[in-house]
Parts: C-alpha cells; structure tokens; sequence
C-alpha cells in the first residue's frame, strides 16, 4: 500500500514547494533582499549629498570635506559595527559610549604612557583594547550566566564606566605626550587618514565575520530563534559572552582611534555615542528584535548620520535642527523598512495577534 | 520481527522520572528501542511523550532513571551530547531560524566550514542531495525559511535531523501539519532510514499511521508506561486506546442531524477572491451547519478563512454574516459581525504563551467579565474551568502558564477561547491538530453541539476523514479553487483525492 501512496503522492509533493517561490515582482523582490535594503539607504545617502552640492556646492563638493565626513563616521562606526553584531542576536548594549570613555582614560594613564615610551607606543593600544574587551566580559558574563537583562545588565555599565572613568582621571583631561603613538595615528595612507582605514578594515572584517563564518551563523540564528539555536546544539550562553566582548573590543579600537583623534584622554569621551550607534544599526536595517542584520546597512546608517552633521554644519545650521533631522529620519527608515518587510508574501498575516490589539 | 534474535537495544531506558515545579511529567517510564526499528509511543496529551524524547536529546534533565545507549550507560547533559551520539530530534514546535535559508538551518550549529569560514557552496549542495532524498529536489537550498509553508519547514527539520551521523531520530508528531500526501512521503524516508537500520522514535496521535509504519509501540499514561514494546500487528487498535486512556472510545464521529431546510443563511461568501490566493469562492452557512474545506495542505484554506475573518484583504468579492456587509481586510468589523477564528498555528498565532490559562481562554471576551474597566478574574477563571471539564484540559488548573502544556493541551486552549465567545460564525483550522484520541471525540462532540445550538461552522482540516465524519457540506479545495461542493455524505476519502489528482493534473 505504501508504494501506491508514494506514486500518487509525487506530483502532490512539488507542489508546496513550488509555492514558496514569491510571485512580486523583480524589482519588489530586489527591494525586499539585503541588496534592495542598502539600496533605500544608497538614496538616501545621495539626497543627502544633493542637499550638500546645492546649498554649499564646491564647499562641500570636494575631496578634503569628504574625509571629513568620513573622518567624522569612523569612530562611531566602529562602535556601531560591534554594536550590530550584540543587536543581530537579540541583545542590545547600552554601554559603548562609556566604555570608550573608560579606555581612553586608562589608555593615557602617565604610568601607562610612561611605560609605552620605555618600550612601544603598541602598549598603549593593547590596554585601550584590553579595557573594552574586561568591559564587554563583564557585560556578557552578567547577561549570559547571571540572566540580567541585557537593557539593564549594560545600562549599570553605562553608569558604571562613566563613574569609574571620572574616578581614574579626576575628572581632568589628560594628554596624550607619547610622540610615536600620535605619529602612527596622524599618519595617511594613500592620502587617506589611518582613522578611515581603520574602520573600512573594521568593516570589512565585520562583514566577512557576519556573513561568512561560523560565528556570525550562529549570531543571527540566536537572534532568529534562540530556543531553536539551543536545540541545534549551540552553546548560547558563550556565545553571548563572545558577542559583548565584541562589542567591547570595538569600543577598545573606538578608544584608541578617539586618543589618536583628540590627543587627550577623559571621561567625557563618547557622551551618547550609544544612541548614535542604536541609530545608525536601526537605520541600516538589522532587526532591533534580531535574526537579521547587516554590516552595510550600519556602514550606510552612519555614513548618512555624518553626512546630516556636515551638511548641516556647513549651512551653519543649529544643532538643535539637526538633531530634530535625525530624529525624522530614524522614524522615517523603519517605517519604510517595514513597509517593505509587511509587504509580499514572507510575513504573514497573524489574525490572533491583530484580534487581541 | 526481532523476537527471534533479539538483536541488542540501541537505546533503553529504564525508571525515568522528570517533575517541573507543580507537575510530576514522569513518573516511571521504561523504553527499549531497537536498531532499524519504528518504534511508536503513543499517550494523551500531557502524558508525558514529549518530556521524555526532550530528556533523550539533552533538553531536559531526567530526575532519577537510567538511560544506556548500546549497553552503556550514558547521561545527556546538553543536546550536543545527544547529537554527537547520533540522537537527532524533530521537536513538536518547529525548531527553525526564520531569517536563515534552508542550507543554513539544516548545518545550524554543525556548520560546513574549516577555521570558522563557511563553504556556502558546499553546503548547499549536500542540502540539495539531503532534500533530493526527502522527495524535494524542489525546496532550494537557499530560499529563506521564513518563508516556507509549515510543511515545508518540517521538510528541513528534517533534512538537519539527517544531515548529521545520525543512528536513531525521534519525531514529535510530525505527521500532525502533514496531508495524507506528505504523510506518505514521510513514511516512504522513514522506510529508506530504517532499511539503512536508522531507529525511529514515533510520535503521532492518528492510529492507522501506527498501524501503517509502526514495528512496536510503548504506551505511557500520566507519566507512566502502561505498556512496552507492543508488537503493532497483534495489538488492536481498542486495546491500545485502553492502555492509553484507561476506558474505552466508541463512536468517534457524534451523530449527524440533518440541518433544518428553513435554517437561516448566516454567513454568506460572494465571489471571495484574493489574488495570487484563490479564485472566486462563493458558498453560503445556514445556521446549525457544519461546512468542512477538504484538500491538501498549501490548498489555501487557511488563506480563505483568514480572508473571510479579515486579517486578510480581499482583492474581489463580499463577505455578509446575517446581511451586513463586513468591511474587506478589517478583523474588526468580522468580529463584531460575529465571526470568530481559531487560528492554524497556535504558539504564533493564539497564544500569549506566558499567561495563565484562563487568560488565554478569555482574550476575546474579557470586556464580559469587567464592570466599569475592573476585571472580574474569579469569573473568568470559572469560565475557563468550565471549558477545562469540557475538553478534558489538562492539567486541570487554570492559572498555569501556556506555556507550560502539553502542545495538544494549547491546542484545546485555542478551541475553549471560542467556545465561551459563543459566536454566530466560527472558522475553525485544524482544530484537532496534535489532539489525542479521546480528546478528539469530545471535541467533535462540541462542535456538533454548538451547530445543534445554532452556530453556522468552518472546519478546515487535513484530515479527510475528519472533514467528512463532521460537516455537513464539503468544499473541495485544491490550489486555490474550489472543485465541487457536495453532501459530505455523497462523498468518501477516495473521492475527495480522486478530485485533488484530476485537479492539479489539469
Ligand atoms: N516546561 C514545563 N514546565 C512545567 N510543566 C511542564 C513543562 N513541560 C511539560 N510540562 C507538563 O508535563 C506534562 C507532560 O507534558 P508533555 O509535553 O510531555 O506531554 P505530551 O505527552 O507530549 O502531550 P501532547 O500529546 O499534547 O504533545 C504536562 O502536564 C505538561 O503540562
Ligand atoms: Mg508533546
């Protein structure tokens, strides 16, 4: 009887698996992909550049103001990228603003400047990345095995960092004296400052690590579906540890990218820069849920956050307007993000949820 | 089959116990299985079946008890434990990463890469020959899984279950979102695995699939096996439904009375269409009549009753309940209207998992049990207890947690939510879905007597047989269309597949 059953069942079988293909089409499709995503932002980017050539035209228009733009994303990028992968996986980080604060400070010691100079200006590096990685571990550890929610377990290190950071320093500004260590981070390469180096090289590592390694697979699975991420065998809790310590290590390479930028190390260093970084993965498109994210996309979203500020700077705009700009656009980007998400076939409709609203 | 040789088990557990605060799941529980065989365990809901495959695969941690593999004597502190041992579990709630495509989800956690770098390509071309052998060479290996029908997400639990070295695969009711067609295909792999003497563990509440693809069969009853290792050819079918229930179920289909010619048409569909859906479907409910929806699963039923409920938008087409227009894409004006659906997938659809009982039960009708914006939860409560008694729910406690049953109890949750809303219209998708045997029958008791009662009724289900023992009116639905609409009792199972073939032959 099963042979029968088999026959007839063939053509039956195909079928469904037929209807998954989505019938939109090809350019609703394209939108709706990742390359379709960075696509919105792509445009949004070059209104944006339109808006700087027309009011400021060569002003803006030319080679030294576009580093600047760049100059300007690189920090926040940096952060930004480590603050996709935490979001990608459901989590959320409060505290890289703070934590850069915290290595900047630590990194400019004297006993720690002293030091570099009697052997190299890597040692001040190496502790600025030491600091944000203990930062993200402790963050990790609190969330992952002390099942603190992320929101609070990185707010109490928010707070924790900043005061720590004011206690070190004093509240003073320490300067940066160690000659080879500011050297290195004046230098260009190829006309280009090492600080966008650093973050395309950051970026490009972000992107290879979310998308094409085992790491990243298993980051937004957790994001996805964290339950399904156990059964599959997953360890989850050490894997969020890796994911904050990520996020701590990038704002370890912010810190130091800060010092080179600044000269000076103080507490005060990355004030809100968590907001910006939230903002700029939010607009890029990963799920502030998680179980998607996108490395581009947080290129693009910060790229498009600099861009406002030197546009806006150089029409000598208040920064108060800007501020209200931003706000506008983030609302704006993930009310078209889903849009596009509801739209087509992939989500269905869920009438449970929709009754009980 | 085995007796005469009596080839060492596989798998043996012996004395297992495992109790969550409150509730004592197992309470003894024995199980040998044996290589290359199908070995069934059947129980109600919420005798303890999936509590103890998820002590199998490292899910959970058994109280007391022994478990060998080969002979020796093993602890499972983690599913990787289970899995490098070559145990691999399709769990009752699908288990897949919507935002991952299929390769991804079947190499989840064993991914395909050297140093932490994948090899997409590799990968997706072992998913290909997996789903190839699974019978669908159609499912791409990158297509996001988000976007597959349930089914189809099975298809690639699957696929993973088999991706690894696999020696025994245990399957929580897989057969439950399955038409008899995918049904078939499942049995027809599972066949291919045991001859290659993979084991299977079995869990299904439909006895003729037993019967069909079962070797032996284990039978456990509130947290205790009641019987073990069951030959499936020399055990009856009444004899297992006592070992299970502790009583005896006759008649599982209530008595059908014939709708009264002068009922009035409650819900009446006109030309209901949506685009890249259905095609035009019009029909009419009197009061007091059942209307089944017989087809596979992925004919669209579900979308046609959600159509109707206005969660989705129609593109064409009006739906009245007793005159009144209903106002198209608008739930809304559906439920005010009167219409009430209980929904296909419970857990995203229906539930607010970590709420009590009693408060699922009344979402759509907790504005009854408030005077002045203050809710009244005594009564509440005693509305769900009420429907408790009436589906066997169990446990019987109402301000347990959803998420904390048994999936055939959530289903019934779902079920009492309508029940006490007491709606002239009810559309009901898969209401038995993962439902055991006894259960089943009260529940087809109640259906029956809310139509007696005047309610004019939608059941959707896999299940022909279901669909034809309880309406009075069938739809035969393929792909969208409807292609007769017949006297349930003009029409059999044979019939009803007969149409499907021709229908998407054409
Ligand atoms: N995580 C949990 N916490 C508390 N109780 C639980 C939990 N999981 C299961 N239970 C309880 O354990 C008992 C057995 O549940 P289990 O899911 O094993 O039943 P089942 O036999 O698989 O039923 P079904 O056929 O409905 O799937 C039930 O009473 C259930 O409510
Ligand atoms: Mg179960």
């Amino acid at each position: 009887m099963s042979e029968q059953n088999t026959k007839v069942a063939e053509p039956v079988i195909e079928a469904p698996a037929g209807h998954t293909t989505s019938k939109a089409n090809p350019l609703q499709n394209l939108l709706k992909g990742p390359a379709g995503r960075s696509l919105g932002l792509v445009i949004a980017l070059a209104l944006l550049f339109v808006v700087g050539a027309v009011t400021s035209g060569d002003r803006f228009l030319n080679f030294e103001n576009m580093l600047t733009i760049f100059r300007y994303a690189s920090i926040i990028g940096v952060i930004s990228i480590g603050v996709t992968f935490v979001i990608t996986a459901g989590g959320i980080d409060l505290s890289v603003g703070s934590v850069l604060g915290l290595t900047t400070v630590i990194a400019s010691l004297t006993s720690v400047q002293m030091a570099a100079t009697q052997s190299s200006w890597i040692l001040m590096v190496l502790v600025a990345l030491a600091v944000g990685v203990v930062a993200g571990l402790i963050n990790g550890v609190v969330i992952a095995y002390g099942n603190v929610v992320a929101f609070i377990a990185t707010l109490a290190m928010l707070v924790g960092a900043r005061g720590l950071a004011e206690l070190i320093s004093g509240r003073s500004t320490q300067i940066v004296t160690n000659r080879d260590f500011l050297r290195v981070m004046r230098a260009e390469v190829l006309g280009v400052p090492l600080l966008i180096w650093i973050f395309v090289i950051v970026a490009i590592a972000g992107w290879f690590l979310l998308n094409r390694t085992t790491f990243g697979r298993r980051t937004i699975a957790i994001g996805g579906n964290l339950e399904a991420a156990r059964l599959a065998g997953i360890k989850v809790k050490r894997h969020l540890v890796y994911l904050y310590v990520l996020a701590g290590l990038a704002a370890g390479i912010a810190g130091v990218m800060m010092l080179g930028r600044t000269t000076a190390g103080t507490s005060t260093h990355g004030l809100l820069y968590e907001l910006d970084a939230i903002a700029a993965v939010v607009v890029g498109g990963t799920l502030l849920i998680g179980g998607r994210g996108t490395i581009m996309g947080t290129v693009l979203g910060v790229l498009i956050f600099s861009t406002l500020t030197n546009v806006f700077t150089q029409n000598n705009l208040d920064t108060s307007v800007q501020a209200l700009a931003k706000g506008l656009i983030i609302v704006v980007a993930v009310l078209l993000q889903q849009r596009f998400a509801a739209r087509g076939p992939r989500k269905r409709e869920k009438p449970g949820l929709r009754k009980a609203a | 089959m085995f007796e005469e040789d009596q080839p060492r088990p596989l798998l043996e557990v012996r004395g297992l116990t495992k109790g969550f605060a409150g509730v004592q799941a197992l309470k003894g529980v024995d199980l040998q299985v044996l290589p290359g065989e199908v070995h069934c365990v059947m129980g109600q809901n919420g005798a303890g079946k999936s509590t103890l495959i998820k002590t199998l695969s490292g899910v959970h941690q058994p109280d007391s008890g022994e478990i060998r593999w080969e002979g020796k004597p093993i602890t499972l502190p983690r599913p990787t434990a289970a899995l490098d041992l070559g145990i691999a579990t399709m769990y009752q709630e699908l288990d897949v990463v919507d935002g991952l495509s299929v390769a991804e989800n079947i190499f989840l956690g064993h991914e395909r890469a050297t140093g932490g770098v994948l090899h997409v390509k590799k990968a997706n071309a072992i998913a290909r020959t997996l789903l190839k052998r699974l019978g669908h060479g159609g499912l791409s290996p990158s297509t996001e899984v988000g976007t597959l029908s349930a089914a189809n997400k099975q298809i690639v639990s699957m696929a993973r279950a088999l991706s690894r070295d696999t020696r025994l695969i245990i399957m929580d009711e897989p057969s439950a979102i399955l038409d008899s067609g995918e049904v078939s295909n499942l049995f027809r792999v599972v066949r291919e695995l045991t001859a290659q003497g993979i084991a299977v563990v079995y869990i299904s509440h439909r006895l003729e699939e037993i019967r069909q693809i079962g070797d032996r069969i284990s039978v456990i009853k509130d947290g205790r096996s009641t019987a073990n290792g069951l030959n499936v050819t020399d055990t009856p079918k009444s004899e297992l439904i006592r070992l299970m229930t502790g009583r005896d179920v006759e008649n599982v289909f209530p008595e059908r009375k014939p709708v009264p010619v002068d009922a009035p048409v409650v819900l009446e569909v006109d030309n209901l269409e949506l685009f890249g859906h259905f095609d035009k479907v019009s029909f009419t409910v009197r009061a007091g009549e059942i209307l089944g929806f017989a087809g596979l699963v992925g004919s669209k039923r579900s979308e046609i009753l959600e159509t109707i409920y206005g969660a989705r938008k129609a593109s064409s087409g009006k739906v009245s309940v007793q005159g009144k227009v209903l106002r198209p894409g608008s739930v809304t004006s559906a439920v005010n209207a009167g219409i009430g659906l209980s929904p296909e997938e419970r857990k995203s659809q229906g539930l607010i998992l970590d709420e009590p009982i009693f408060k699922n039960v009344t979402l759509s009708t907790f504005e009854r049990f408030a005077r002045g914006g203050y809710l009244n939860e005594s009564a509440e409560r005693g509305a769900a207890r009420e429907q408790i008694t009436a589906l066997e729910l169990r446990p019987a406690d109402p301000d347990r947690p959803a998420r904390t049953l048994s999936g055939g109890n959530q289903q019934k949750i779902l079920l009492a939510r309508w029940l006490v809303h007491g709606t002239p219209v009810l559309l009901l998708d898969e209401p038995t879905r993962g439902v055991d045997v006894g259960a089943r029958a009260e529940i087809y008791a109640l259906i029956r007597k809310l139509a007696a009662a005047g309610t004019a009724i939608i059941v959707v289900s896999s299940e022909i047989e279901e669909v034809l023992g309880l309406a009075d009116n069938v739809l035969v639905i393929d792909d969208g269309k409807v292609l007769t609409q017949t006297k349930a009792s003009d029409i059999d199972e044979h019939g009803v597949l007969d149409l499907v073939m021709k229908g998407s032959a054409a």
